[in-house]
């Protein structure tokens, strides 16, 4: 009962905040709502109304299309998977993937991705920005575009990657601001926001302290230091906004029933997706909740089936709860990782990278429901797929309805009101567009 | 028989853990004497002055601030007064190795007379392994990128400390590239052949890509972005390979022709030889032409310096570093004003135009580097000795972007995040942290600082580019284990403790506190402020009331921000 918090005392948090804000003495630059303005805003702002948001959900390493959502069962390059029926007639995906295959009348499935990148980090880039790695720019990935492309009061971030790895999604030309903020599981604080000395020292050191060396560096200096240059005072301002922000909340999975934390499951990944959701009712515009250790090399059965254990409920939970919450609309889920595996198994039982022919997950916005994009070939001619090292694999002969990962970000965008042919003059002067794909009309509602 | 067996066993067992322990027993004392070891003091570098006192020196000195100076005219002449050399040594630190000044060295600067400390400090550093390790990682990102490369292919470690030794001893800049684009064997036993390497992957079936080593060597090299040749003809009118007279438009033929140089590069079949040349020929699609074309080599300007001895990448090496090809030293120029002023003389820094149309002070630096033997020492000296180095970002006129722009006052920019975490590091200590700071001191900087940075982020290849602070940033700073450890009360680690428990004088204190993190004394406004808090505080409290104000001076704008 010590914690203000804890007693209900809202009124009290925010006093203090208010009051150690105003400490500061500086310009915020940037008119800020209270909480109780912006949930008047809010409830105003009906969930149909509110701009699109995304969630990817990113399997880092490269999962097993054949162990997922293209498998075939029985032939000489199924492996031990099996099929299941879903809830689509006719249509089986792997067994691994049980509660899923309730969810397929809900979503579009893609079998036919084709990219050109097999190594990593170059394909993770490839499938996160929907652009191959160039030397002289780097593209923003498609959550920092979807920010872009909004402006909203909240008082956290707006694209947030929740257990990312090696590649979090970055924003590029676009400029840091527009970089993922990153946290891990859910269950932990998040970093760095918790205050490491009391109430009283914040104010001191973030107030007087820190305002009179800002008041002496200003001085002689370049005119509006902080707003023409540096937005050094103004990121501050906000991280401390953030701190004691009511919208924080978001992130607590605590404040959801046991029973639903039970259907997400009991693991980092699956509290992730809760998080997601609750911080996308928020106002968050994109999250991005990666599972990874999909890189199966060896043993590529046991591998992929740890994975599905844990990705099967939680995903299958994530478009439940989308549409109990009246989310499904406004919200654009992608689900996949960066290239598939080969259709052979090699001498150590794995399967190696491969990005002729993989699948994703699409689901909610404008995009179709209860679809199956393009197809691979169940017996392939075993004698192509030996040249890969020749670089000599034509996927057209290995698959059909091709989209390539430039089309799949022409149709993410499309389906989020993103207008994709629109260009914007990069740093470098070089006009781009968001994508240089094509949307796939068939992955659209009518 | 059995019973034997187990003793000997047993003997066994006991002489192992015996050995074990009298190893992890030597380790420790190693350790705890590497770490009580007393450290040197600062030494004058021998020959401190010698660079800038030459005659020929002092010409292209001249010359460059000459130029510096006319390109202020288009602020009518305001320049900025010259800064106080305390600031001027920061920047010198910040830009060589990547972190502030230690009091130790502000100390030892301060024992030089006035007019001489900078070309002394710039002495000290650039003579310190440092510096040599700093610019190399900083090249480096030029040259093989920040990607992890392929797996056994790339040794980018061993790749860097090459890079840092050749800096070290003092390597032509021309015959390190020449070594880089021309070298042959294996990747461990050449480092330099990591160059070659660092564009192969899993599906390079042991070649190397000619299309990226072109784009690499155009931009790295020779400050030449022909990258979007790689596709198409340039259509934009932003790339032009002939002159005034003669406009040679860029032509996707000039981008492949440039990769062709590279498309014998392979791994042979016989294991352990690493990289050679195995002569294939360069086979492209082109859009002008129909089918596959076969391109000789050929390069996209200069064309009448290049010839035809040796390897292909022998000719393309000796072609890049040619004297006469002025666009290799301008890139280097480019590069390292970019280092040390926080942004280049032309933007982007790897994107000069072959023309005339640059600041005249690039071609005076420039062939300055190339009529001695491309020392980059040398570059460095005369860099700092210029006007515009030397120069504040304060004036007593109103500072508007146009002033910056023409180097009338020194440009206010943001720390890279290599550079704000050496700061705090620095910050918290009194003497310099280098090779003698103790091996468990530079182990664990080693360690936080991978960890900042994974937080912080990285800027990744090109450097110069953004200038944007986020709120991801600003909490680590505020709420991260590494500030908040570098400012607790620690008598042992933190400069504030010890400044606190050692330093009864609180105006003398603050002034200490300041001219650790900031590298500067307070002015008299904040040192009223900070004596007053910091006055009549006892013990620990004032070691946190000292610790308070350095996570205010860490935190500032001052601090994440070179000025």
């Amino acid at each position: 009962m010590n914690n203000p918090r804890e007693s209900g005392c809202a009124a009290y948090v925010e006093m203090n905040r208010r009051r150690w804000l105003g400490t500061l003495g500086t310009g915020i630059g940037t008119a800020w709502l209270t909480p109780f303005a912006e949930q008047l805003s809010r409830a105003a702002e009906s969930k149909r109304d509110r701009p699109k948001s995304l969630l990817m959900i990113w399997l880092q390493g490269g999962p097993s299309q054949l162990e997922t959502f293209d498998p075939h069962p029985g032939t000489l390059i199924g492996g031990d998977v099996k099929g299941i029926a879903t809830s689509i007639p006719g249509i089986q995906i792997a067994d691994t993937l049980p509660a899923v295959a309730q969810q397929l009348e809900h979503v579009s499935l893609v079998r036919s991705l084709i990219s050109k990148e097999g190594d990593h980090e170059r394909a993770t880039y490839h499938l996160k920005t929907g652009w191959r790695p160039e030397p002289t720019i780097v593209h923003p990935a498609i959550g920092s575009i979807v920010c872009h492309h909004t402006k909203d009061n909240l008082e956290i971030p707006r694209h947030i990657s929740i257990l990312p790895t090696q590649w979090p999604a970055r924003a590029g030309y676009l400029g840091p601001s527009f970089d993922a903020f990153q946290i891990g599981d859910p269950a932990d604080p998040i970093p760095n926001l918790t205050r490491r000395v009391s109430e009283t020292q914040l104010q001191q050191r973030a107030g007087p302290l820190l305002g009179a060396l800002e008041h002496e560096f200003q001085r002689g200096r370049i005119a509006d230091l902080d707003q023409s240059r540096t937005l050094h005072r103004t990121a501050t301002t906000n991280a401390l906004r953030m701190m004691s922000s009511q919208q924080l909340d978001a992130f607590d999975i605590q404040q959801e029933s046991h029973a639903l934390q039970a259907d997400f499951g009991d693991h980092a990944f699956g509290r992730g997706c809760l998080a997601a959701i609750r911080l996308l009712e928020a106002g968050v515009r994109c999250v991005e909740v990666e599972l990874s250790g999909w890189d199966s090399h060896i043993n590529n059965h046991e591998i992929q089936s740890i994975k599905t254990s844990i990705l099967d409920r939680a995903l299958a939970s994530t478009l439940v709860e989308l549409r109990r919450r009246e989310m499904f609309d406004q919200t654009v889920v992608f689900c996949g990782g960066e290239f598939g595996r080969t259709p052979t198994i090699n001498p150590a039982g794995g399967r190696d990278h491969w990005p002729h022919g993989f699948s994703a997950l699409l689901a909610g916005g404008k995009l179709r429901r209860g679809y199956v994009h393009g197809s691979t070939a169940a017996n392939p001619d075993l004698t192509l797929l030996k040249s890969q090292r020749e670089r000599a694999i034509d996927p057209s002969r290995l698959a059909e309805k091709l989209v390539s990962v430039p089309d799949l970000h022409a149709t993410l965008l499309h389906a989020l009101d993103i207008d994709y042919t629109a260009e914007l003059v990069t740093p470098i002067g070089r006009p781009l567009k968001w994508s240089d794909g094509t949307h796939v009309t068939q992955l659209l509602q009518g | 028989m059995t019973v034997a067996k187990n003793k000997s066993k047993w003997s066994q067992n006991r002489f192992a853990q015996a050995s074990l322990l009298c190893a992890a027993v030597a380790v420790a004392l190693t350790l705890a004497g590497a770490t009580l070891q007393a450290r040197p003091a600062i030494r004058n570098p021998e020959h401190a002055f010698a660079p800038v006192l030459s005659e020929d020196f002092q010409q292209s000195l001249s010359r460059a601030n000459r130029q510096l100076q006319e390109l202020a005219e288009a602020v009518d002449g305001q320049l900025a007064p010259a800064a106080d050399n305390l600031l001027i040594a920061r920047r010198l630190s910040l830009a060589l190795v990547g972190s502030g000044m230690s009091l130790e060295e502000m100390r030892a600067l301060e024992d030089i007379p006035r007019d001489q400390q900078i070309t002394w400090f710039t002495s000290y550093l650039v003579n310190d392994r440092r510096w040599a390790d700093y610019f190399a990682e900083r090249f480096s990102r030029a040259f093989v990128g920040t990607n992890d490369g392929a797996f056994l292919l790339f040794r980018k470690r061993k790749f860097n400390t090459w890079l840092a030794d050749q800096l070290d001893q003092g390597t032509s800049y021309a015959e390190i590239v020449r070594e880089m684009i021309s070298a042959q064997g294996l990747w461990t036993d050449k480092p330099q052949v990591n160059f070659i390497t660092a564009t192969m992957d899993e599906s390079s079936n042991g070649r190397a890509d000619p299309v990226r080593l072109a784009g690499r060597t155009s931009r790295a090299f020779l400050a030449q972005r022909i990258d979007c040749l790689q596709c198409h003809d340039d259509f934009l009118g932003q790339l032009n390979f002939g002159d005034e007279q003669d406009v040679v438009s860029g032509r996707q033929e000039h981008f492949h022709r440039l990769a062709a140089f590279y498309a014998e590069a392979a791994l042979p079949k016989m294991p352990l030889r690493g990289i050679t040349d195995d002569g294939q020929a360069y086979e492209v699609e082109l859009l002008s032409k129909p089918g596959k074309q076969t391109l000789t080599p050929d390069v996209p300007f200069a064309k009448s310096i290049l010839n035809n001895e040796g390897s292909r990448r022998q000719q393309l090496a000796a072609w890049v570093t040619h004297p006469e090809n002025r666009a290799f030293a301008r890139s280097v120029v480019n590069r390292t004003w970019a280092l040390m002023f926080g942004r280049p003389l032309v933007s982007p820094v790897d994107s000069i135009p072959l023309d005339d149309s640059v600041p005249p002070v690039l071609d005076t630096l420039a062939t300055d580097f190339s009529q001695h033997d491309y020392d980059l020492r040398r570059l460095i000296y005369l860099i700092a000795e210029t006007d515009a180095f030397r120069r504040s970002s304060r004036a007593d006129f109103e500072i508007t972007l146009a002033h910056e722009e023409c180097w009338a006052v020194f440009p206010i920019t943001q720390l890279r995040p290599e550079q704000v975490v050496g700061s705090v590091f620095q910050a918290s200590k009194l003497t310099a942290l280098d090779s003698s700071s103790s091996i468990l001191t530079r182990l664990k900087i080693f360690g936080d600082t991978r960890s900042f940075l994974k937080r912080f982020g990285d800027r990744g290849d090109d450097e110069f580019d953004s200038d944007s602070v986020t709120i991801a940033q600003r909490l680590l700073l505020m709420n991260g284990n590494l500030v908040t450890e570098q400012t607790k009360v620690d008598l042992v680690n933190n400069a504030s403790s010890r400044i606190a428990a050692l330093v009864p004088d609180p105006a003398q204190a603050i002034e200490l506190a300041f001219l650790c993190a900031l590298n500067r004394r307070p002015s008299e406004i904040e040192s009223l402020q900070f004596v007053d808090y910091l006055k009549d505080k006892r013990g620990d409290a004032r070691s946190q009331a000292l610790g308070d104000i350095y996570w205010a001076m860490i935190n500032s704008t001052e601090f994440s921000w070179n000025h």
